[in-house]
């Protein structure tokens, strides 16, 4: 090894120590690479988002150069749910949780002096995501780069908006419809870029249990397998473009036990169960985000200390790429401060504590080793349900279980159980419901996203509606209805040419909600 | 106003588009616990479907969560069209507020407001204070 | 318009009440909440209604959880409204033994009726046993009075049969879906008995045939007698998500009532319910009297020289005089 690591006292350190299979071995438990990050960091892609498309401009350049490695968007609610920013429902959110995107326009701007071509951009959104994708490939073309350069993920994954975050648009199955259109396109045009991170981020936000977390997000990636070869595609050629999105709370060796399950539980169903034969395909790669949901608004710097430990559980997990949350995210979208000493948390890990030495340091610990197992045998139990109600079929039983309202339950079940051992005192929340001296006002120097962006971004909606060609624009959502009433017929195309003719996002969602009709949940409560 | 012992009945949605209703129903749950009735309306509630039911369910309180950093269009928004629908019914307002914009909501009528991490006692009282079922006028 | 106080007088209420009857909502909501309440202000709410009620075909609709009652009620009440009626719905769901407080989320369901202008009222049961409030029908009486109609009254199903929703309705109609034989296999009879209407529903479902199937031969071997000015149930397949059968539905709700006018059988379940009703504050007003008697001293025995029978039928001659 030509790479030699030293502790700080100068003591040499192995790539690796430890019986069994290695990292980069299958089942994978140990990472997915050999070296982990001795050979390379994972990415440190910081969530941005806010304003107009030229505000979150400003905060990426002002990321890359702070450091950071890959970009990573956040939509405004509106655009979420596929609605312009004129829409009646978009009054009081433009810009204000994510960042306004109309048209390709704003897309043009939201990557203006970025190099498309050699950045790796994230999109999280998911109702309407083959929209921003086809949005991002015009851009990229404007910009003399062509797609199959492209690298970068979306998120993508609808089965989790029933089951967890409710940023859905249209019913289930034609949305798995369009996601599996996304993953056929990336597949023949795309080669670097992922098409859905099945994410259980939002599973565990909304009130899950580490394990329901794990066994949701890997029942959903194995319903998009099904889905997928349903659709025509072999195993191999799409699912090593899958990828993950996990979040990483405050229970340091539960969670470091789930992500090495993860990646144990996904090699052996893709291999023995799909008939996966590529390695990469039976490798799962994740993104971590620390838990925003463990932040508190009470003495926020506390935050910083509960991002380090869920980002260090997250590294020693072996993640591919992380977002750390700043410490004022209780109460607002991060400040540029903030989210700087985020990003420098990540750093403080990767540059100084040595963890990077040696890939899964903890493999071999006995409690380690039996919590993975653990989890891994509690997620069977979950995956062994949804086959039974799913007559065989995971994708079956994951539109079931929708359906049924049963993820929705057991969610609410453990919020609330959470909730009242918080109440009772019986868990403790440092600032909350203990160690509470300090606490004080809050609202100084947060982030402000005021009025005026919304009328900013109303007039640059207006601005492009009346710039555009209205009879390409009716010509090209004619093309997407027809298209979208063929199940057959990919939607990528049509929806390229929409965008190219500055469509709007709500034009095109309006247009396939009338083929898709819109879904109107059943409360669980 | 006296505590007639009768359950407060409370109307519990969410205006806008955020999806997030974890904490919503986690409040619903406590209110029932806390002997109150409670007509959960859920997410993406207009204005108009708010006052429908406040007005047909003969509200006690509205209790409105918020997490998108709405609350200051939408909180006065939901104040005005219960004053201008002639219904004199409290709006809490609960989820993530910064205390900076306190003054604000309370001059655009908010009756309360919960912050991110309240207790059931708190949320409960502030409930029941609202809806002038404390003992105090 | 001002609530009026706890025994502010009949002419608040009597306010109120002219209010409702000329749409004003408000008035309604405030009608129902004193109904609610109990005690002199019902009294006087029930009253004022007296005299304008018998226009409103009362529909009470039940099943097990998970039929899709409210999903039902929901496409039912709004292809009404659009054909011109004024439609309201009750809609009851249980109140904890434990705290007294309930979750209403039957309102939830019904978003496109609200939006088409149906009323809708939750209701939670407060402790009323067999399921069904003790207010249910001085609250259908005042909406039958501010004019709605048909007044629909959703009921709790907990898999049990509701033969309090016989007593508050002039037509029942009974929602089971796919699999319900499995579910009240027990309890078959007593649906059979309430039924005036069976409607099968997420007939998109496997087993949904197999499910009427069943349902037919259970009318055919029955030795229980349907209802009687009913003639046999009929059986309605709906998918109410998607609207399937609602019209049939509807359709079949209003043909009930013609048979019920026909016979003069409408006038004898109206005159069976005003009993029940009597019935159901009779005995609230002896329990509560002999919740008074237990509780007095001196009026129970010392030493138990009196068997608890001898006991009772003492404290019964008291009471009764």
């Amino acid at each position: 090894m030509d790479d030699p690591r030293l502790t700080l006292s100068g003591i040499p350190l192995s790539p690796v120590y430890g019986e069994g299979p290695l990292p980069g071995e299958y089942p994978y438990t140990r990472g997915v690479h050999t070296d982990m990050y001795r050979s390379r960091l994972w990415t440190m892609r910081m969530f941005a988002g806010f304003g107009t498309a030229t505000d979150t401009n400003g905060r990426f350049r002002e990321l890359l150069r702070s450091g950071s490695t890959g970009l990573s968007t956040a939509f405004d609610m509106p655009t979420l749910m596929g609605r312009d920013s004129d829409h009646p429902w978009s009054l009081g959110e433009v810009g204000r949780a994510g960042v306004a995107v109309d048209t390709v326009e704003d897309m043009s701007d939201l990557f203006a002096d970025v190099d498309l071509g050699g950045v790796s951009t994230s999109m999280t959104i998911n109702g309407p995501a083959a929209i921003l994708l086809a949005m991002y490939v015009v851009v990229a073309e404007q910009g003399g780069v062509d797609r199959d350069r492209l690298a970068g993920t979306l998120q993508n994954d609808i089965l989790k908006e029933y089951q967890a975050q409710k940023e859905y648009i249209f019913p289930p199955r034609p949305s798995v419809r369009l996601v599996t259109d996304v993953i056929r396109f990336t597949a023949a045009e795309m080669p670097r870029w992922n098409p859905v991170s099945v994410s259980g981020y939002h599973i565990r936000e909304a009130g899950s249990t580490a394990v329901q977390e794990l066994a949701f997000t890997l029942a959903n990636g194995f319903a998009y397998v099904e889905a997928s070869v349903a659709a025509g595609l072999d195993v191999d050629a799409f699912a090593p473009r899958l990828s993950f999105f996990f979040n990483s709370h405050v229970d340091f060796f539960e969670e470091i036990g789930k992500f090495r399950a993860a990646r144990r539980i996904w090699a052996r169903w893709l291999r023995d169960r799909y008939g996966a034969v590529d390695e990469r395909s039976l490798k799962l790669r994740f993104h971590t985000q620390t838990a925003g949901v463990s932040l508190t608004a009470q003495q926020p710097e506390t935050n910083i200390a509960r991002v380090a430990i869920q980002a260090l559980a997250g590294v020693l997990g072996g993640t591919q790429s992380l977002h750390t949350d700043s410490h004022d995210e209780a109460l607002a979208l991060p400040s540029e401060a903030a989210a700087r000493t985020a990003l420098r948390t990540q750093q403080v890990i990767a540059h100084e504590t040595g963890v990077t030495g040696v890939a899964d340091p903890l493999g071999g610990s006995a409690y380690v080793e039996w919590m993975t197992d653990e989890v891994e045998r509690r997620a069977e139990e979950i995956f062994a349900h949804l086959d039974e109600i799913g007559g065989g079929s995971i994708l079956e039983g994951v539109h079931e279980g929708i359906q049924s309202g049963w993820f929705m339950g057991e969610i609410a079940e453990s919020a609330y159980r959470f909730e009242r051992e918080v109440n009772a005192g019986d868990r403790i929340v440092v600032g909350v419901n203990a160690f509470t001296e300090g606490n004080g006002g809050s609202g100084a120097d947060l982030l402000r996203v005021g009025q005026e962006t919304e009328d900013d971004q109303l007039a640059r909606l207006a601005a492009v509606r009346s710039g555009r060609d209205s009879e390409a624009v009716a010509a090209s959502l004619r093309r997407v209805v027809a298209d979208a009433t063929d199940p057959e017929v990919n939607l990528m195309p049509s929806l390229i040419e929409a965008v190219r003719a500055r469509t709007t996002v709500g034009e095109i969602v309006e247009a396939l909600e009338g083929v898709f009709g819109t879904y109107v949940e059943t409360a669980v409560i | 106003m006296v505590d007639t012992g009768l359950p407060i009945r409370v109307v519990l949605a969410k205006l806008g588009l955020d999806g997030h209703d974890r904490g919503l129903k986690v409040v619903a749950r406590m209110l029932r616990d806390a002997g109150m009735e409670v007509v959960y309306l859920g997410l993406r509630q207009t204005t108009d479907n708010i006052v429908a039911a406040v007005e047909q369910e003969d509200a006690d309180v509205v209790g409105i969560s918020m997490h998108n950093a709405g609350h200051l269009t939408l909180g006065p928004l939901i104040v005005k069209a219960l004053d201008e629908a002639g219904l004199a019914v409290p709006v809490v307002i609960g989820g993530i507020v910064p205390d900076a914009d306190l003054p604000e909501l309370e001059a655009a009528g908010v009756a309360a407001v919960l912050g991110p991490g309240a207790s059931v006692e708190e949320v409960v009282s502030t409930v029941r204070s609202a809806a002038g079922r404390d003992g105090s006028t | 318009m001002e609530a009026p106080e706890p025994g502010a007088g009949s002419s608040a209420v009597a306010e109120l009440a002219d209010a409702s009857r000329s749409g004003d909502r408000r008035a309604t909501a405030r009608l129902l909440s004193l109904v609610e309440r109990g005690g002199d202000p019902a009294d006087e709410v029930a009253s004022a209604a007296h005299a304008h009620v018998g226009g409103a075909h009362v529909v009470g609709i039940t099943g097990a959880p998970g039929s899709g009652k409210s999903t039902i009620t929901n496409s039912l009440t709004t292809l009404l409204a659009e054909a011109g009626r004024r439609p309201a719905v009750l809609a009851v769901d249980p109140s904890s033994p434990l705290t007294g407080g309930a979750i209403l989320g039957d309102r939830v369901r019904m978003s496109g009726a609200s939006e088409a202008g149906v009323f809708i009222r939750s209701m939670a049961t407060r402790g009323h046993a067999g399921g069904l409030a003790l207010a249910v029908p001085g609250a259908v009486r005042v909406l039958d009075a501010a004019g709605f109609d048909p007044v629909v009254v959703e009921t709790v199903g907990v898999g049990q049969v509701e033969v309090d929703v016989t007593d508050a309705a002039d037509t029942t109609v009974v929602v089971v879906a796919p699999g319900w034989g499995d579910a009240v296999q027990a309890n078959k009879a007593g649906l059979l008995e309430v039924a005036d209407l069976f409607v099968v529903n997420k007939a998109d479902r496997p087993g949904a045939t197999d499910a009427r199937r069943d349902l037919d031969l259970m009318l055919d071997l029955s030795t229980v007698a349907t209802r009687p000015g009913s003639g046999r149930p009929s059986i309605t397949m709906t998918t109410a998500t998607e609207g399937d059968g609602i019209g049939e539905l509807a359709a079949a709700v209003a043909g009930h009532l013609d048979l019920l006018c026909q016979g003069g059988e409408l006038d004898r379940r109206r005159e069976k319910r005003r009993i029940a009703e009597v019935r159901a504050h009779l005995e609230h007003l002896l329990a509560g009297a002999a919740d008074e008697a237990l509780a007095t001293e001196g009026l129970l025995p010392v030493q138990a020289s009196e068997s608890p029978m001898m006991a009772a039928r003492r404290l019964a001659r008291k009471l009764l005089g």
